[in-house]
């Protein structure tokens, strides 16, 4: 198939940037979509133009890494899909497609496609773990987990921390990446001790980072690559309500 | 007549594993190492290159330990480093489901597995601290998979007897790396690790004979920097993407391991790679990756090809059942579509290779589901396979439940790589290597779920008790950043990235990639022959000296260049493929999952040659490779030979 | 946010059924409007717990626009640049709306106090009945003003959808089963005021009230 993509192109976090238009031709339907960028890539590098820099690891979907908004929508059409798992039979021959970075304040553009996303570590930084030294584990099974939180916890912990979260809520706000890290750790008996603070140090992280409040929009869980629920930011409301109270 | 591939040297041998009873080998090494008072941790600086499961782990260890750490990763973060991509589950002894498990039998399953190709000693260990991993990573908060009495739920994974694979769903890897990850953000907020992520080792600096730093380059930057410390860490991966198309992420590379190797640290093994039979084939020639599917489809679906070439083009459906040749339970009869990995991977090759594969290229076997879902019903078909499916189904827009699946092997994970001796330490003295970068405790073949298995024992557990005895010794001299190993390093990175880009010629980084992997997955992927091996080298370096002259890389050094990562790393695998071959070439016997061609018992099967290859192969890098052998002996553990008819 | 849009929606409803009251008839409502004067007394001195409950609800209300500027701002800011091409995929049209339908409902309510609390800007504007106030208000060539009033209890309604299920997820509300229960209840309280707000105007100018 024949399409043409129309792709954001910022030389360096000085440039301002504009978006400029490559037709990309003979793309199979099965290629993904950044296959076909790298297919795009390979001819602009023999034509001797600039190919345009996108992150990618993985490309199974769970690295995190890759993200851009596709015709205006966080990793694309696709429900529950990363871009490096969106096919280019998702598109029709003749699409003219869209492709910017994420864009945030907290994820200043290094160039093109590519986004600093190291706010993110931050919040981590600020609380989202649990403090426990190598060798000073218990037995595994010294503390029995109810299986309902074992499972909702890991549905929390699912995120793949790639901000697509931030990039589609009209906001730029990071809350379900907070409160999905809140709630993975805050369901488990061994994340008790560090609740309180926990919340309270990783939200004011997230403020200094520069992101925005949240008004319970929902843009965020639709376009999750993990479909992490919308409830778990109630979860953070009510964990912070309490955690101010007992502070 | 050519000049001869390799030349031999002396043995070599790991002098700091104790000898005696094997279960008190690593106490007593941890009560020989001398130990670092806490108050002269602070003044001790390790560079730990790489956040995997073995990277991460090790730095957040060394940080709480209070050492002052500095972590690198190429990523935007380091919780992206590929562990995270790891599916199926982490073993260990922990005997919970009182199945008969004890750390010996998991010792003897990873030697035996690991075709007796890994020393006795290490495997041991890695049994005895796999217990404290599960504990470990319970109190970081990772949700492993419970049952209902809320007590952790346990699999049988990879063929074994009993049920010691821990496992969080699909996602055994990303669970396992958060924990690491988070333990390690907790020691960067609070200051005990200084985290570079965006920056790649290119160089490593001796100083004296000692490991003491590394040249990086912030790839956002392309500034070219240099780091001194009392001892580097490697926790930099491994290599299959020297066949361009693995399982690996994009980024994995052989940079770290490689520029250490050229310093003088041996390369052991490099021939030993793991090949996983059910991947989802490549679609065609902008194939950038393969994906894997877990192995347990294989317990229902059944695998077959058309027996004759010519109906290879026909939909599944309009040949018929006598046309159909389901070739592993034809051969193995007793295993069927159960073989192990390396088996089945060899007869999808091998059917591919007589003209009977199926899909674009003939490159894929059929996975079949339609007896189970006759026989269990769709339903139950679901609830097993639902996720797995649908992944396939995304990926290739084929329904499974309606047209067989189409399988084929991929490059999944690698056992060869740097010599570490029993301290983890490479033959550069203060360079220590861990995680799937070493050449590890695998041996020829790797059992499932013992990859992550072994990361986090090293990081966690081993290194962070060994590292000490070398450092015992520090802090030692400063190195000033005009000593002239520094300034050397320094300037012979600067100067490669500067030929990289001088070259300008008119082919892409990834079109000579592409072209190298398809010379090692022919000539030294799952079956390998003299005479394959031969001509790979020549290929080799036909394309090697092709991409020097005629590589393409746009833009500057100073600037984000993700082409001028890519060659840089691209040049490093020629050479690390030229040793591979050199490797496969020298190891006149089937061991694992690699099957040499002119070794093999009169029905086709792998021949072992125990008085002749029960040795490590550490290579010594130059112009000509030296070989150093490191004798295997088994006090424990008897070799014997697998046999799945 | 959460805290004052409560606040202000307990108000709105007890104003809704306030202006019921005008299908009982010219003398209850007026008595009604009276009767607002006198809570409390003789607790209190006449027209106190009215000023209380004014002097409250202006703060309410400056808290909550405080509140969304700062929210609006902070928006702002954290996208510095827009994206060229944007497609909303999930927010409902209330929840999209909110600031604008929010700005449309204070103008409105500076004019709905110049009109029938003030009667600055009421054709008859006496404030001891009310109930001819609304009459004439709502009478059919003053259309426009029907007009607007329908826009701003439309505008209400949405505020409403996505503010009260925005506020009881903001205050913790957190299983999938009270989401659904929230988004549910929110949009059948907002009907309910729509219907109950708009009722009145429709009924002075079908005639049903006059």
């Amino acid at each position: 198939m024949d399409i043409q993509v129309r792709v954001w192109r910022q030389s360096g976090p000085s440039d301002k940037g504009r978006m400029v238009t490559y037709d990309v031709k003979d793309i199979s339907p099965d290629a993904s979509f950044l296959e076909m960028l790298d297919v795009l890539n390979e001819k602009l590098i023999l034509d001797g133009d600039d190919p345009v820099a996108f992150d990618h690891d993985c490309r199974e979907g769970i690295c995190g890494m890759c993200g851009m908004m596709i015709n205006g929508v966080a990793h694309g059409p696709e429900r529950a899909t990363t871009t490096c798992q969106l096919h280019m039979r998702h598109f029709k021959d003749g699409d003219v497609i869209d492709v910017e970075p994420w864009r945030a304040a907290a994820f200043p553009v290094i160039k093109d496609l590519v986004v600093n996303r190291g706010a993110f570590d931050r919040i981590i930084q600020a609380g989202g773990y649990i403090t426990a030294p190598t060798g000073t584990a218990p037995d595994a099974h010294a503390t029995p987990v109810p299986k309902p939180d074992a499972d909702a916890a890991f549905e929390a912990a699912t995120c793949i921390g790639c901000g697509a979260c931030v990039a589609a809520c009209p906001n730029g706000s990071s809350m379900l990446f907070t409160a999905a890290k809140v709630a993975h750790l805050g369901l488990l008996p061994q994340g008790q001790p560090e609740r309180d603070t926990r919340v309270i140090d990783m939200l004011e992280a997230q403020d200094e980072a520069g992101f925005g409040g949240c008004t319970n929009m929902g843009e965020c869980t639709t376009v999750c690559p993990k479909g992490i629920p919308l409830t778990l930011i109630g979860r953070l409301n009510n964990d912070y309500r309490k955690a101010l109270r007992n502070t | 007549m050519t000049a001869p591939f390799w030349t031999e040297g002396d043995p070599i041998a790991d002098r700091a594993a104790p000898d005696g009873p094997i279960e008190t080998r690593w106490e007593r090494r941890k009560f020989a190492a001398k130990l670092v008072n806490p108050a002269n941790r602070r003044k001790l600086t390790v560079i730990v290159i790489g956040t995997g499961l073995a990277g991460g782990s090790a730095a957040a260890t060394l940080a709480e330990a209070g050492y002052r750490v500095r972590s690198y990763c190429y990523q935007d973060s380091p919780r992206r480093a590929h562990s995270i991509a790891a599916q199926g589950g982490i073993n260990a002894a922990k005997n919970y489901r009182n199945d008969g498990d004890s750390i010996y039998r998991l010792f003897y399953d990873t030697v035996k597995g690991g075709d007796f190709r890994a020393r006795e000693s290490n495997v041991y260990r890695l049994a005895q601290v796999s217990v404290n991993i599960i504990d470990q990573c319970v109190a970081q908060g990772v949700p492993f998979a419970r049952e209902y009495g809320g007590l952790l739920d346990n699999r049988s994974f990879g063929g074994t007897q009993v049920s010691r694979t821990f496992y969080a769903r699909g996602q055994t890897g990303q669970q396992l790396l958060l924990g690491a990850y988070q333990a390690m953000e907790r020691q960067i907020g609070l200051g005990n690790i200084e985290m570079f992520a965006r920056h790649e080792m290119l160089e490593l600096i001796v100083v004296d004979g000692r490991a003491r730093g590394v040249v990086v380059r912030d790839l956002v930057t392309g500034e070219v920097s240099t780091d001194v410390a009392d001892a580097v860490v490697l926790a930099s991966g491994g290599y299959g993407n020297v066949f361009f198309l693995s399982t690996n992420a994009k980024g994995c590379n052989v940079t770290a391991t490689w520029r250490a190797h050229r310093k003088g640290a041996l390369f052991a093994n490099p021939c030993y790679t793991q090949i996983h039979p059910t991947c989802i084939p490549e679609s065609g020639t902008h194939q950038s990756k393969l994906t894997l599917m877990s192995e347990s489809l294989r317990n229902d679906g059944r695998v077959w090809v058309p027996r004759r070439a010519e109906d290879c083009g026909k939909p599944a459906a309009d040949i018929p059942e006598e046309d159909r040749d389901y070739y592993l339970e034809r051969i193995y009869p007793s295993f069927g579509n159960l073989v192990p990995r390396d088996i089945a991977s060899r007869a999808a090759k091998n059917v591919c290779d007589e003209g009977r594969g199926v899909g674009p290229g003939g490159l894929g076997v059929y996975l079949d589901f339609a007896d189970a879902i006759q026989r269990l019903g769709r339903k139950a078909v679901e609830a097993k396979y639902g996720n797995l499916f649908e992944m396939y189904q995304r990926i290739t827009g084929e329904d499974p439940y309606e047209v067989p699946m189409r399988i084929y092997p991929a490059v999944h994970y690698t056992m060869g790589g740097l010599w570490v001796d029993y301290d983890l330490q490479s033959t550069i003295p203060g360079l220590f290597v861990v995680g799937e970068a070493n050449f590890s405790d695998h041996g020829a073949n790797r059992l499932g779920a013992s990859a992550l298995m072994q990361g986090l024992a090293d990081g966690y557990f081993v290194l962070p008790n060994t590292i000490n005895h070398y450092l015992a010794a520090g802090p030692f001299d400063a190195v000033s950043p005009e000593d002239p190993a520094v300034v050397e390093a320094r300037a012979q990175v600067e100067d490669r990235l500067a030929r990289l880009l001088a070259v300008d010629g008119d082919r892409t980084v990834d079109s000579f990639h592409r072209e190298l992997g398809h010379i090692m997955w022919e000539y030294c992927g799952m079956e390998r022959t003299d005479e394959g091996l031969t001509k790979a080298i020549g290929l080799i370096r036909g394309l090697r000296d092709d991409f020097w002259t005629r590589v393409k890389v746009p833009g500057t050094g100073e600037q984000l260049n993700q082409n001028l990562e890519k060659a840089g790393r691209v040049a490093d695998f020629f050479e690390l493929a030229e040793l591979m071959c050199i490797d496969a070439l020298h190891r006149a016997e089937s061991a694992g999952g690699h099957f040499r061609a002119e070794s093999q018992t009169p029905d086709g099967e792998a021949l072992r040659h125990d008085d002749e290859f029960s040795y490590v192969a550490a290579w010594e890098y130059g112009e000509v490779p030296t070989l150093h052998k490191e004798d295997l002996t088994f006090e424990y553990v008897h070799p014997s030979t697998r046999s799945y008819k | 946010m959460a805290v004052t849009g409560l606040l202000l929606v307990v108000f709105l409803y007890a104003h809704m059924v306030g202006n019921l009251k005008v299908f009982v008839g010219a003398e209850s409502f007026d008595h009604y409007a009276h009767w607002l004067r006198t809570i409390g007394m003789p607790l209190v001195p006449q027209d106190w717990y009215l000023w209380i409950q004014r002097f409250v609800l202006t703060a309410a209300v400056i808290g909550h626009i405080v509140a969304a500027t700062i929210l609006a701002r902070r928006a702002r800011k954290a996208r510095p640049v827009r994206y060229v091409h944007r497609t909303r995929v999930q927010g409902s049209y209330a929840a999209r709306t909110m600031r604008w339908g929010g700005v449309i409902i204070l103008l409105f309510v500076i004019y709905h106090i110049l009109d029938l609390t003030t009667g600055t800007l009421n054709p008859v504007g006496d404030r001891q009945h009310p109930y001819a106030n609304v009459v004439a208000d709502f009478a059919p060539d003053r259309w426009y003003v029907t007009v607007f009033y329908t826009l701003a209890i439309l505008s209400v309604g949405f505020h409403l959808r996505h503010g009260l299920f925005s506020a009881v997820r903001t205050l913790g509300q957190r299983t999938p089963r009270g989401e659904r229960l929230a988004r549910a209840a929110a949009l059948a309280l907002s009907a309910v005021l729509v219907a109950g707000y708009l009722s009145v105007p429709f009924a002075v100018l079908t005639g049903l009230v006059d």
